[in-house]
Protein backbone atom coordinates (compact mmCIF):
# COMPACT_ATOMS: atom_id res chain seq x y z
CA UNK A 1 0.00 0.00 0.00
CA UNK A 2 2.79 2.36 0.97
CA UNK A 3 4.67 1.46 -2.17
CA UNK A 4 1.62 2.13 -4.29
CA UNK A 5 1.14 5.52 -2.66
CA UNK A 6 4.76 6.37 -3.35
CA UNK A 7 4.42 5.28 -7.00
CA UNK A 8 1.28 7.39 -7.37
CA UNK A 9 2.99 10.38 -5.79
CA UNK A 10 5.91 10.04 -8.19
CA UNK A 11 3.62 9.71 -11.22
CA UNK A 12 1.35 12.61 -10.25
CA UNK A 13 1.70 15.68 -12.44
CA UNK A 14 2.11 18.95 -10.55
CA UNK A 15 -0.71 21.46 -10.90
CA UNK A 16 -0.06 23.84 -13.73
CA UNK A 17 0.95 27.25 -12.46
CA UNK A 18 2.24 28.71 -15.69
CA UNK A 19 0.63 29.76 -18.93
CA UNK A 20 1.01 27.98 -22.26
CA UNK A 21 2.13 31.10 -24.07
CA UNK A 22 5.73 31.38 -25.26
CA UNK A 23 7.86 34.01 -23.52
CA UNK A 24 7.48 37.61 -24.68
CA UNK A 25 9.73 38.88 -27.43
CA UNK A 26 13.01 40.13 -25.90
CA UNK A 27 12.39 38.27 -22.63
CA UNK A 28 15.21 35.82 -23.38
CA UNK A 29 16.85 37.44 -26.37
CA UNK A 30 19.61 40.02 -26.38
CA UNK A 31 19.18 43.38 -28.04
CA UNK A 32 21.22 43.73 -31.26
CA UNK A 33 22.84 46.93 -29.97
CA UNK A 34 25.58 45.85 -27.54
CA UNK A 35 25.52 49.07 -25.52
CA UNK A 36 21.76 48.94 -25.07
CA UNK A 37 21.91 45.27 -24.11
CA UNK A 38 24.59 45.98 -21.51
CA UNK A 39 22.47 48.79 -20.02
CA UNK A 40 19.37 46.58 -20.00
CA UNK A 41 21.27 43.67 -18.44
CA UNK A 42 22.70 45.88 -15.69
CA UNK A 43 19.23 47.20 -14.90
CA UNK A 44 17.63 43.72 -14.93
CA UNK A 45 20.14 42.57 -12.34
CA UNK A 46 18.99 45.38 -10.05
CA UNK A 47 15.26 44.80 -10.42
CA UNK A 48 13.52 42.41 -8.11
CA UNK A 49 11.22 39.65 -9.33
CA UNK A 50 7.69 40.04 -7.97
CA UNK A 51 7.09 36.30 -7.92
CA UNK A 52 10.38 34.81 -6.71
CA UNK A 53 11.02 37.65 -4.27
CA UNK A 54 14.73 37.63 -3.56
CA UNK A 55 15.78 36.91 -7.13
CA UNK A 56 16.48 39.56 -9.72
CA UNK A 57 14.41 39.49 -12.90
CA UNK A 58 17.66 38.61 -14.72
CA UNK A 59 17.90 35.40 -12.67
CA UNK A 60 14.26 34.46 -12.24
CA UNK A 61 12.46 31.93 -14.42
CA UNK A 62 9.01 33.24 -13.45
CA UNK A 63 6.87 34.28 -16.41
CA UNK A 64 6.24 37.71 -14.92
CA UNK A 65 10.02 38.19 -14.63
CA UNK A 66 10.29 37.30 -18.34
CA UNK A 67 7.65 39.86 -19.17
CA UNK A 68 9.48 42.43 -17.06
CA UNK A 69 12.74 41.67 -18.91
CA UNK A 70 10.87 42.18 -22.18
CA UNK A 71 9.53 45.49 -20.87
CA UNK A 72 13.02 46.64 -19.81
CA UNK A 73 14.59 45.70 -23.17
CA UNK A 74 11.73 47.24 -25.20
CA UNK A 75 11.95 50.51 -23.29
CA UNK A 76 15.74 50.69 -23.45
CA UNK A 77 15.60 49.90 -27.19
CA UNK A 78 13.08 52.72 -27.59
CA UNK A 79 15.66 55.10 -26.17
CA UNK A 80 14.67 55.35 -22.50
CA UNK A 81 17.38 55.73 -19.88
CA UNK A 82 17.74 52.85 -17.37
CA UNK A 83 16.85 55.19 -14.52
CA UNK A 84 13.63 56.21 -16.28
CA UNK A 85 12.62 52.55 -16.60
CA UNK A 86 13.48 51.95 -12.94
CA UNK A 87 11.46 55.00 -11.90
CA UNK A 88 8.50 53.81 -13.97
CA UNK A 89 8.56 50.51 -12.07
CA UNK A 90 9.13 51.97 -8.58
CA UNK A 91 6.24 54.31 -9.35
CA UNK A 92 4.06 51.17 -9.49
CA UNK A 93 5.63 48.76 -7.02
CA UNK A 94 7.53 51.07 -4.67
CA UNK A 95 11.25 51.05 -3.88
CA UNK A 96 10.86 47.40 -3.07
CA UNK A 97 11.17 46.46 -6.75
CA UNK A 98 14.68 47.92 -7.00
CA UNK A 99 17.74 46.42 -5.35
CA UNK A 100 19.35 49.85 -5.21
CA UNK A 101 17.84 51.63 -2.22
CA UNK A 102 17.41 55.40 -2.60
CA UNK A 103 19.21 57.71 -0.16
CA UNK A 104 16.45 59.05 2.09
CA UNK A 105 16.00 59.47 5.87
CA UNK A 106 14.67 55.92 6.23
CA UNK A 107 17.72 54.41 4.51
CA UNK A 108 20.39 56.69 5.99
CA UNK A 109 21.44 54.02 8.54
CA UNK A 110 21.93 51.60 5.66
CA UNK A 111 24.30 53.97 3.85
CA UNK A 112 25.96 55.24 7.02
CA UNK A 113 26.58 51.84 8.63
CA UNK A 114 29.65 50.92 6.51
CA UNK A 115 31.24 54.32 7.23
CA UNK A 116 30.56 53.99 10.97
CA UNK A 117 32.01 50.47 10.96
CA UNK A 118 35.15 51.69 9.19
CA UNK A 119 35.48 54.53 11.68
CA UNK A 120 35.06 52.14 14.61
CA UNK A 121 37.69 49.84 13.06
CA UNK A 122 40.10 52.73 12.62
CA UNK A 123 39.57 53.74 16.24
CA UNK A 124 40.25 50.21 17.47
CA UNK A 125 43.42 49.98 15.39
CA UNK A 126 44.65 53.29 16.70
CA UNK A 127 44.14 52.16 20.28
CA UNK A 128 46.09 48.99 19.59
CA UNK A 129 49.06 50.72 17.99
CA UNK A 130 49.10 53.36 20.70
CA UNK A 131 49.18 50.67 23.35
CA UNK A 132 52.21 49.01 21.74
CA UNK A 133 54.10 52.20 21.11
CA UNK B 1 35.36 40.80 34.81
CA UNK B 2 32.03 41.98 36.00
CA UNK B 3 29.11 39.61 36.13
CA UNK B 4 27.13 41.46 33.49
CA UNK B 5 29.92 41.28 30.92
CA UNK B 6 30.29 37.56 31.52
CA UNK B 7 26.63 36.99 30.74
CA UNK B 8 26.53 39.34 27.77
CA UNK B 9 27.03 36.60 25.11
CA UNK B 10 24.18 34.58 26.61
CA UNK B 11 21.94 37.63 26.65
CA UNK B 12 22.78 38.38 23.03
CA UNK B 13 22.01 34.76 22.12
CA UNK B 14 18.66 34.92 23.92
CA UNK B 15 17.81 38.17 22.19
CA UNK B 16 18.70 36.63 18.83
CA UNK B 17 16.56 33.54 19.52
CA UNK B 18 13.67 35.76 20.61
CA UNK B 19 13.83 37.84 17.41
CA UNK B 20 14.00 34.71 15.24
CA UNK B 21 11.11 33.09 17.11
CA UNK B 22 9.01 36.26 16.79
CA UNK B 23 9.65 36.45 13.03
CA UNK B 24 8.88 32.74 12.58
CA UNK B 25 5.61 33.05 14.50
CA UNK B 26 4.53 36.25 12.74
CA UNK B 27 5.93 36.00 9.21
CA UNK B 28 6.27 39.14 7.18
CA UNK B 29 3.52 40.04 4.73
CA UNK B 30 5.17 39.42 1.37
CA UNK B 31 2.45 41.07 -0.70
CA UNK B 32 3.71 43.89 -2.86
CA UNK B 33 0.86 46.38 -3.03
CA UNK B 34 0.30 48.51 -6.09
CA UNK B 35 1.16 52.19 -5.76
CA UNK B 36 -1.51 52.94 -8.35
CA UNK B 37 -4.30 53.01 -5.76
CA UNK B 38 -5.65 56.57 -5.68
CA UNK B 39 -4.43 57.27 -9.22
CA UNK B 40 -6.16 57.08 -12.61
CA UNK B 41 -6.05 53.83 -14.57
CA UNK B 42 -3.00 54.02 -16.88
CA UNK B 43 -3.84 54.40 -20.58
CA UNK B 44 -4.12 51.08 -22.40
CA UNK B 45 -6.07 49.31 -25.14
CA UNK B 46 -6.50 45.54 -25.04
CA UNK B 47 -8.00 43.34 -27.75
CA UNK B 48 -10.84 40.94 -26.83
CA UNK B 49 -9.47 37.89 -24.99
CA UNK B 50 -11.71 35.49 -26.91
CA UNK B 51 -14.52 35.40 -29.46
CA UNK B 52 -17.85 36.96 -28.49
CA UNK B 53 -16.50 39.28 -25.78
CA UNK B 54 -15.50 42.96 -25.97
CA UNK B 55 -11.93 44.09 -25.47
CA UNK B 56 -10.97 46.45 -22.67
CA UNK B 57 -9.37 49.86 -22.72
CA UNK B 58 -8.71 52.51 -20.10
CA UNK B 59 -11.47 54.68 -21.59
CA UNK B 60 -14.05 52.07 -20.56
CA UNK B 61 -13.77 53.15 -16.94
CA UNK B 62 -14.83 56.79 -16.62
CA UNK B 63 -18.50 55.88 -17.00
CA UNK B 64 -19.77 57.41 -13.77
CA UNK B 65 -20.18 54.05 -12.07
CA UNK B 66 -17.48 52.17 -10.18
CA UNK B 67 -16.54 48.74 -11.45
CA UNK B 68 -14.33 45.83 -10.60
CA UNK B 69 -11.39 44.79 -12.76
CA UNK B 70 -10.43 41.19 -12.25
CA UNK B 71 -6.90 40.25 -13.34
CA UNK B 72 -7.12 36.52 -14.03
CA UNK B 73 -5.92 33.69 -16.26
CA UNK B 74 -7.37 30.38 -17.36
CA UNK B 75 -4.15 28.65 -16.22
CA UNK B 76 -4.47 30.06 -12.70
CA UNK B 77 -5.90 27.58 -10.22
CA UNK B 78 -7.02 30.06 -7.50
CA UNK B 79 -8.93 31.91 -10.26
CA UNK B 80 -11.20 28.86 -10.53
CA UNK B 81 -11.82 29.06 -6.79
CA UNK B 82 -12.91 32.69 -6.91
CA UNK B 83 -15.04 32.34 -10.08
CA UNK B 84 -18.32 31.53 -8.25
CA UNK B 85 -17.76 34.49 -5.92
CA UNK B 86 -17.33 36.84 -8.88
CA UNK B 87 -20.62 35.46 -10.23
CA UNK B 88 -22.17 36.25 -6.84
CA UNK B 89 -20.77 39.80 -6.88
CA UNK B 90 -22.06 40.28 -10.44
CA UNK B 91 -25.47 39.01 -9.35
CA UNK B 92 -25.58 41.83 -6.81
CA UNK B 93 -25.43 44.29 -9.68
CA UNK B 94 -21.75 45.18 -9.64
CA UNK B 95 -20.21 45.46 -13.11
CA UNK B 96 -16.95 43.56 -13.59
CA UNK B 97 -14.32 43.94 -16.30
CA UNK B 98 -11.44 41.55 -16.70
CA UNK B 99 -7.90 41.28 -17.96
CA UNK B 100 -6.77 37.82 -19.08
CA UNK B 101 -3.03 37.55 -18.50
CA UNK B 102 -0.87 35.45 -20.88
CA UNK B 103 -3.86 33.54 -22.15
CA UNK B 104 -5.09 31.86 -25.33
CA UNK B 105 -8.54 32.64 -26.77
CA UNK B 106 -9.56 28.97 -26.75
CA UNK B 107 -8.47 28.54 -23.12
CA UNK B 108 -10.35 31.69 -22.03
CA UNK B 109 -13.48 30.42 -23.83
CA UNK B 110 -13.19 27.07 -22.06
CA UNK B 111 -12.67 28.77 -18.70
CA UNK B 112 -15.81 30.91 -19.16
CA UNK B 113 -17.73 27.85 -20.33
CA UNK B 114 -16.84 25.84 -17.21
CA UNK B 115 -16.82 28.55 -14.56
CA UNK B 116 -19.28 31.16 -15.82
CA UNK B 117 -18.77 34.61 -17.30
CA UNK B 118 -19.45 37.51 -14.91
CA UNK B 119 -17.43 39.91 -17.10
CA UNK B 120 -18.75 42.80 -19.24
CA UNK B 121 -15.43 43.05 -21.07
CA UNK B 122 -12.29 40.91 -21.18
CA UNK B 123 -9.05 42.30 -22.56
CA UNK B 124 -6.13 40.05 -23.53
CA UNK B 125 -2.78 40.94 -21.96
CA UNK B 126 -0.39 38.43 -23.57
CA UNK B 127 2.84 40.00 -22.26
CA UNK B 128 1.50 41.12 -18.85
CA UNK B 129 2.04 44.75 -19.90
CA UNK B 130 -1.18 46.15 -18.50
CA UNK B 131 -0.81 43.97 -15.43
CA UNK B 132 2.59 45.57 -14.75
CA UNK B 133 1.27 49.06 -15.60
CA UNK B 134 -1.40 48.53 -12.93
CA UNK B 135 1.22 47.51 -10.38
CA UNK B 136 -0.32 44.07 -10.07
CA UNK B 137 2.10 41.31 -9.11
CA UNK B 138 0.15 38.15 -9.81
CA UNK B 139 -3.12 36.44 -10.62
CA UNK B 140 -5.76 36.70 -9.41
CA UNK B 141 -6.07 40.28 -8.31
CA UNK B 142 -9.09 42.54 -8.29
CA UNK B 143 -9.10 46.32 -8.49
CA UNK B 144 -12.02 48.63 -7.84
CA UNK B 145 -12.08 51.62 -10.19
CA UNK B 146 -14.45 54.50 -9.46
CA UNK B 147 -16.71 56.28 -11.97
CA UNK B 148 -13.98 58.80 -12.80
CA UNK B 149 -11.53 56.04 -13.72
CA UNK B 150 -9.47 56.32 -10.52
CA UNK B 151 -8.25 53.11 -8.87
CA UNK B 152 -9.69 52.95 -5.36
CA UNK B 153 -8.88 49.52 -4.04
CA UNK B 154 -6.70 46.51 -4.73
CA UNK B 155 -7.51 42.99 -3.57
CA UNK B 156 -4.56 40.62 -3.88
CA UNK B 157 -5.07 36.89 -4.29
CA UNK B 158 -8.36 35.07 -4.78
CA UNK B 159 -11.57 36.56 -3.39
CA UNK B 160 -12.64 34.17 -0.65
CA UNK B 161 -16.20 33.85 0.71
CA UNK B 162 -15.28 36.03 3.69
CA UNK B 163 -13.98 38.76 1.37
CA UNK B 164 -17.27 39.41 -0.44
CA UNK B 165 -18.69 41.87 2.14
CA UNK B 166 -15.37 43.76 2.06
CA UNK B 167 -15.47 44.00 -1.74
CA UNK B 168 -19.10 45.19 -1.62
CA UNK B 169 -18.19 47.79 0.99
CA UNK B 170 -15.22 49.08 -0.99
CA UNK B 171 -17.39 49.25 -4.11
CA UNK B 172 -20.00 51.29 -2.19
CA UNK B 173 -17.20 53.59 -0.95
CA UNK B 174 -16.08 54.17 -4.54
CA UNK B 175 -19.56 55.40 -5.58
Amino acid sequence: MKRLALLLALAAAPLRADSDLPSASWANQQLPDQRQEAAAQALMEELRCLVCQGQSIADSDAELAGDMRALVRQRIAAGEKPDEVRDWLTDRYGDWVSYRPPVEPLTWPLWLAPLLMLAAGALLLRKRFRGRG
Amino acid sequence: MSRLVRFAPLLILLLFVAVVAWRLLAPEDTKIRSRMTGRPVPAFVLAPATGGVSGLSSTDFATGQPRLVNVFASWCVPCIAEAPLLMEIKRRGIPINAIAVRDKPADVAEFLQSHGNPFDRIGADPESRVQIALGSSGVPETFIVDGQGVIRYQHMGPIEPGDVPLILREWEKAR
